[in-house]
């Protein structure tokens, strides 16, 4: 195509509506974040620039601790997701009768408002009356009710199980179709080599399949260290702040007490956190790009 | 012994008897994780609350009886409006979506000019900062353009953070689009909105669709955060903020929570199983470049 004048005009034209609304959606209250951090905003109407005082108040041990807890709890989900979503796309890719409506099935979660799936473990957890607690003790493996979003530990892990159901469909379905565009030959050179399913699987698919699990687990991560509702909904953070993750943390400070200025500062905190995760991620595709050229 | 599929199968596919039990097997035990909240979830909404909360535990509901569908529209008169509210809200979002996206993605499909790539970085970079980080500036921004307690608190900022899925999957989609067209039509003496809209828009309406369907689904399932924070009038709360209203003061009224959960979530239920041909290829359009 000519690239005259006319055509750059036109090209950022269809650009501009898109990018102005992201700019006054996004970018705005981004810039607005981090001046607010700087300031004591809150309910009332005076609002004093305060320097570095809401940094110097939040770095404490409480905090440091809602962020090694946020990094632990990311790491976990992002595994389980990855490791179940890999076995997932395996047994679905298998030639057997009926795998299109297994496909199928496994879509719900995804695709069901997230807070309705999120009430439905809210009742599982239930200690008295849920499946899971009833299920163990009616096979006697807990003596007594196990009222799972009671207890730090117990509610920490049923927090991530939860993450994990609803961003397993997503990376199942990627991984399928990252392994679906592997080509057929490879597997049948290897068969014909007398490869096992194993070997096959060790030496063509992984290493095949590594720049998807690496684009994947990427934005799994930046979406698990975003997430909210299943905390929110679950436990609120409690009990006695042992799933707070710093989302969390910063929503209970900033729309809970309405403290938007410190709010704001821990909410700064959780973007360089992400800008650094970001960075990353655009380095490493980049990477991959460059590999698949070359 | 015990070849499973017939000759036509080639013999890469066949499977020994035990490979295919373990298959399954293994089938099972992942939708069984996928699906149990589902399968609870429809056995509690079929079980009186008296069973519901009595101990000890019993999976099958004894007398259960569609009853809870019926008193869940008694003891939350809104309920239909959640449900309308819900689908208001994300149809508007996925027309605000596609009216940016649309040109957007075209723009990022065909010319590359200077900076155009650093926007497009830009725009992927929008989706990694969840609502939930920018909450309190936002809420300021809905209170001075006066859509606080609006529907459009809920549209708008929702709205924004579609947008860079819905560009990347839209991008990769009229990408495929042939060159040749716009020369064709730039030969013809055709300009450059003619050929966007009468050459460009009907070829990429399946990939339209797609994203559409994609954004619908999005806006449907994450209203929660905007509407927790951004609207406090019932007549506008949308299906996940509207199911607390089962939350009664001394108890929660779970067999009518699950039953209105699946009553809300039937729509999207139908419309997977008839678009689901549409999502997993929408799906991987987008996933995996070639």
């Amino acid at each position: 195509m000519t690239s005259s004048r006319s055509a750059w005009i036109f090209a950022w034209a269809l650009l501009a509506p898109a990018i102005l609304y992201v700019l006054i959606i996004v970018a705005w209250p981004l810039i607005e974040t981090f001046r607010l951090s700087f300031t004591d905003a809150s309910l009332r109407k005076v609002v004093n620039y305060v320097g570095w005082r809401n940094y110097e108040k939040i770095f404490n041990e409480t905090f440091l601790t809602v962020i090694t807890r946020t990094f632990i709890w990311t790491f976990f989900s992002v595994l389980l997701k990855m490791v179940i979503g890999m076995c997932g796309a395996v047994l679905l890719n298998a030639a057997v009768p009926g795998r299109n409506l297994f496909r199928i099935l496994t879509m719900p979660p995804w695709i069901v408002p997230m807070a309705i799936g999120i009430f439905m473990w809210g009742w599982m957890y239930n200690g008295q009356f849920g499946m899971i607690s009833g299920l163990l003790q009616r096979f006697g493996l807990v003596d007594g009710p196990v009222a799972f979003l009671a207890y730090g530990r117990s509610a920490f892990w049923a927090t991530i199980v939860t993450d994990v159901w609803i961003g397993v469909p997503m990376v199942t379905i990627y991984f399928l179709a990252a392994m679906q565009a592997i080509p057929k030959d490879l597997y049948e050179a290897a068969w014909t080599d007398g490869a096992s399913r194993w070997t096959r699987f060790r030496r063509i698919t992984l290493p095949l399949m590594s720049p998807a699990i690496i684009t994947m687990s990427m934005l799994s991560l930046i979406a698990t260290f975003n997430s909210f509702d299943i905390i929110w909904i679950l436990t609120q953070g409690g009990p006695s702040g042992q799933t707070t993750t710093m989302i969390i943390d910063t929503y209970q400070v900033a729309i809970g007490s309405k403290k938007y200025g410190e709010g704001a500062a821990r909410a700064v905190v959780i973007c360089i956190f992400l800008s650094l995760f970001c960075l990353a991620y655009f380095r490493v595709t980049r990477r991959l790009q460059g590999v698949d050229k070359a | 012994m015990a070849r499973f599929r017939n000759d036509d199968t080639p013999m890469i596919d066949r499977y020994r008897w035990w490979e295919v039990i373990a298959i399954y097997a293994g089938i099972f035990v992942f939708l069984f994780f996928l699906l149990s909240p589902f399968i609870e979830g429809f056995l509690v909404s079929l079980k009186p609350l008296s069973q519901l909360f009595s101990t000890p535990y019993s999976f099958w509901p004894e007398n259960g009886s569609f009853a809870a569908y019926f008193t869940m529209w008694e003891s939350v008169p809104g309920f239909a409006r959640y449900i309308f509210n819900s689908f208001l809200i994300s149809s508007l979002a996925t027309i605000i979506v596609l009216l940016l996206v649309v040109p957007a993605a075209y723009a990022f499909a065909r010319f590359s000019f200077r900076g155009m790539g650093l926007v497009l970085g830009a725009f992927l970079a929008v989706s990694m900062f969840s609502g939930a980080v920018l909450l309190i500036p936002l809420f300021r921004l809905m209170r001075v353009l006066g859509l606080l307690n609006t529907y459009w608190a809920m549209i708008v900022p929702g709205a924004a953070f579609l947008i860079p899925a819905a560009i990347w999957l839209l991008r990769t989609y009229m990408m495929r689009i042939p060159r040749e067209l716009n020369e064709a039509a730039y030969m013809d003496g055709a300009s450059q909105f003619y050929t966007f809209r009468r050459v460009i828009l009907p070829i990429a309406r399946p990939g339209i669709i797609v994203v559409a369907i994609m954004t619908f689904i999005g806006a449907y399932s994450q209203q929660f955060i905007f509407a927790l924070t951004f609207n406090s009038k019932t007549e506008y709360m949308p299906l996940p903020i509207g199911l607390y209203a089962y939350f009664g003061k001394q108890e929660v009224i779970w067999n009518e929570l699950m039953a209105a959960s699946f009553v809300g979530i039937a729509p999207a239920l139908i419309l997977i199983f008839f678009l689901q041909r549409y999502l997993v290829g929408g799906l991987t359009a987008g996933a995996v470049k070639q």
